[in-house]
């Protein structure tokens, strides 16, 4: 047997780095301290052209100062980047396009950004690899994306390069292991160098520059809901939720979207929900940022825990004062991770649950519109039934049971169900329609030529779609045709709804595939904003005991 | 004036069409008849305020043969199917007769209409001594 082994060198990503970083160590002042002002030269002497380059960008934290820098390399020494990054939020993430100093994107969610990808990939100003989800962008910075430079931030640094990321840690753990650990260089801006830290979220092996940043890191309160903005549609919607879902279940272990209308059911567990008698039965484990909507069940009782994906700002002396809920550190602050979080709401709930903007009549549904690549986040890890989960618990067993599929599809196996909820309303401001026949996100397909349409939770998954109309339980359908005559039932007045057959849809009711308001014993009079724990915001920072401090733009009083 | 009346089953039938359009609001107008319809207890019926940021609905006891007549004020064009099935529905749910409606939106969504309009029927066909 003959062994035919490549000649080559086998530590040639080490050795570049080695490279690089001894052509950057004039800008090192001291341990690992780089003054601010030499930013861009380090950048130009670590980034390469065409390297693979993540710059952090999560839901909340931004390392936006170093964004700013990259847009100030000079491009006939940094070009053709390609950015492969969770979340594109500041304009900056945009600027390296436009600049020339990047060309090719891998990402999951853009938000405010989603209109000028949409027209620079037009415009060819940008390639885009593929909008994936948190995990699967996570996963494949192990496999086939992963960056040779990263920039993170933290809260403090000390001079050995140890990182203190506490209540805000989101992405940088993933991001700093991946990149490090393939010979890549961490590039990390700070609020504050400081002698010690509170406690070591990166280990300083792993981090090969500190900035202290001119000004703290942007931070977003993403996850705030005014209770004052709820309306009495999403109380009715809520109150469906809790009695035809929540207690029809008894789910225990949840995921909950970051609109009014998942805030409402938060804000009527300590009031509807504790007249139901589902305190106990229902809500007790969350995979959630720390909503200041859940601090009136969290203070009567209702959650026994609550891992979160990021901070929310505000709720940094709350959560620290309730270690028995939430995860928190050694030195008494929050530690939030969004890929274990997305990995238990992946595998460890039994319940997805959030608003969307458009459903088809198929059950596919889309928050894309024809002129935005906004991206997914996290929705399609937790809006799925997770193929490879193997315990049981009884809220999904049920959902497995009620299956109609089940038999075509397991033979005599029994396997349970991950429920899938949308809540939608027929009828948005402006008399937007929640039911289409076809979604944006084809027009959005063939605009952007992307191979294949972006649909945020796919109808086969769906399990249950909520409306003012009713609730359809589509997981009890048999077949397409009955799927569509469900959803159809409870589309109202909206394109999709006016083809309902009102026969069918008695049938449905019969059946109890359809339940509306009345079929569910729920009196429309009561929904009215008196069932909410909190009526504002002020009232949620009483339920708090004062530990909640609100951002300025929430305070009213 | 756009008129329909509303059958047991559900199905609403088209009478006559007319239409009023105001400078940046639009005003549509519509007319119910219910089967077995009844009146409501009070004269009137006030729920919200215009302008608030909420939306108004005025309903008044109006000797109309049983009929129904709606007004309803809002800025968002090309929805007049739609608000005439929501109240046809509202008509028909709570077989109302004899009434005049009258609804500033103020940008509601119809379902927040139609649930304020059973707010308002439930609260005008209460007894005066409750």
């Amino acid at each position: 047997m003959e062994f035919k082994s490549t000649r080559r060198e086998w530590n040639t990503l080490q050795k570049d780095t080695l490279e690089r970083k001894s052509a950057a160590d004039q800008y090192v002042k001291e341990g690992k301290i780089v003054d601010a002002k030499d930013t861009v030269a380090l950048l130009e002497t670590v980034i390469k052209p065409y390297d693979k380059v993540n710059i952090e960008g999560n839901n909340q934290k931004q390392a936006d100062f170093l964004a700013k820098k990259l847009c100030e390399v000079d491009p006939s020494k940094v070009h053709d980047l390609h950015m492969v990054q969770s979340v594109l939020t500041l304009p900056e993430h945009l600027d390296v396009f436009e600049k020339g100093i990047a060309k090719k994107l891998d990402m999951s969610f853009s938000g405010p950004q989603a209109g000028r990808i949409a027209q620079f990939l037009q415009e060819k100003k940008l390639e885009l690899g593929a909008i994936h989800t948190y995990l699967e962008l996570y996963g494949r910075y192990f496999v086939d994306l992963t960056p040779k430079v990263a920039l993170v931030a933290a809260t403090m640094a000390d001079r050995d390069g140890n990182l203190f990321t506490g209540f805000s840690t989101e992405d940088t753990p993933v991001i700093v292991e991946a990149t490090k650990f393939r010979q890549g260089i961490v590039v990390a801006q700070v609020n504050k160098i400081v002698d010690k830290l509170p406690r070591v979220d990166i280990p300083g092996d792993w981090v090969d520059y500190v900035i202290e940043s001119p000004k703290p890191f942007y931070i977003e309160p993403l996850f705030t809901r005014d209770p004052a903005l709820i309306t009495d549609a999403q109380i009715l919607k809520a109150m469906m939720a809790i009695k035809g879902i929540y207690g029809e279940y008894g789910v225990e272990r949840l995921n909950h979207g970051i609109g009014f209308d998942t805030a409402a059911i938060e804000l009527l567990l300590p009031t509807y929900g504790e007249e139901l008698g589902l305190k106990g039965k229902i809500c007790k484990h969350f995979i959630l940022n720390p909503h200041p909507t859940l601090i009136p069940a969290i203070e009567s009782g209702w959650v026994e825990s609550v891992h979160s994906f990021g901070g929310e700002l505000g709720m940094e002396d709350y959560v620290a004062a309730r270690s028995d809920v939430f995860f928190v550190g050694p030195d008494g602050s929050m530690r939030s991770n969004r890929a274990f979080s997305q990995t238990a709401g992946h595998y460890a709930i039994d319940m997805f649950i959030g608003g969307t903007l458009q459903i088809d009549p198929y059950g596919n549904s889309s928050t894309a519109t024809a002129s935005r690549v906004a991206g997914f986040g996290g929705a399609p890890n937790m809006g799925c039934d997770a193929k490879g989960r193997r315990h049981s618990t009884a809220a999904w067993l049920k959902v497995g049971d009620e299956y109609a599929l089940k038999d075509q599809l397991y033979g005599p196996v029994r396997r349970g169900k991950r429920l899938v909820v949308q809540i939608a309303e027929t009828f948005r401001e402006k008399l937007a329609p929640g039911f289409v026949e076809e979604l944006d996100a084809f027009a959005l397909a063939k605009n952007a030529k992307l191979p294949i349409e972006p649909v945020m939770l796919y109808g086969d998954d769906l399990t249950h779609i909520i409306t003012e109309e009713g609730i359809a339980y589509l997981h009890k359908c048999g077949s397409m045709e009955e799927r569509t005559a469900a959803i159809r039932g409870i589309a109202g007045f909206t394109e999709v709804g006016m083809k309902a057959d009102p026969k069918e849809t008695k049938r449905l009711r019969t059946a109890g595939i359809i339940k509306t308001p009345d079929d569910l014993g729920i009196d429309i009079g009561r929904a009215n904003r008196s069932m909410l724990a909190a009526k504002n915001v002020h009232e949620l920072v009483e339920w708090s005991h004062g530990l909640y401090n609100p951002p300025a733009k929430f305070r009213n009083w | 004036m756009v008129a329909w009346v509303v059958q047991s089953t559900g199905e609403i039938q088209k009478l006559v069409i007319k239409e009023e359009i105001s400078v940046a609001l639009q005003t549509l107008n519509f007319e119910f008849q219910a089967e077995t319809p009844e009146t409501m207890t009070k004269e009137w019926s006030h729920l919200g305020v215009t302008g608030s940021g909420d939306l108004e609905v005025l309903m008044e006891k109006k000797n109309l043969g049983g009929k129904v007549q709606a007004k309803v004020v809002t800025p968002v064009k090309g929805f007049d199917e739609v608000w005439r099935r929501m109240l046809g529905k509202f008509v028909n749910d709570c077989q109302v007769g004899d009434v005049s409606i009258e609804i500033n939106d103020d940008n509601a969504t119809p379902i927040v209409v139609y649930m304020r309009l059973r707010q308002a029927w439930a609260e005008s066909s209460e007894k005066e001594a409750e």
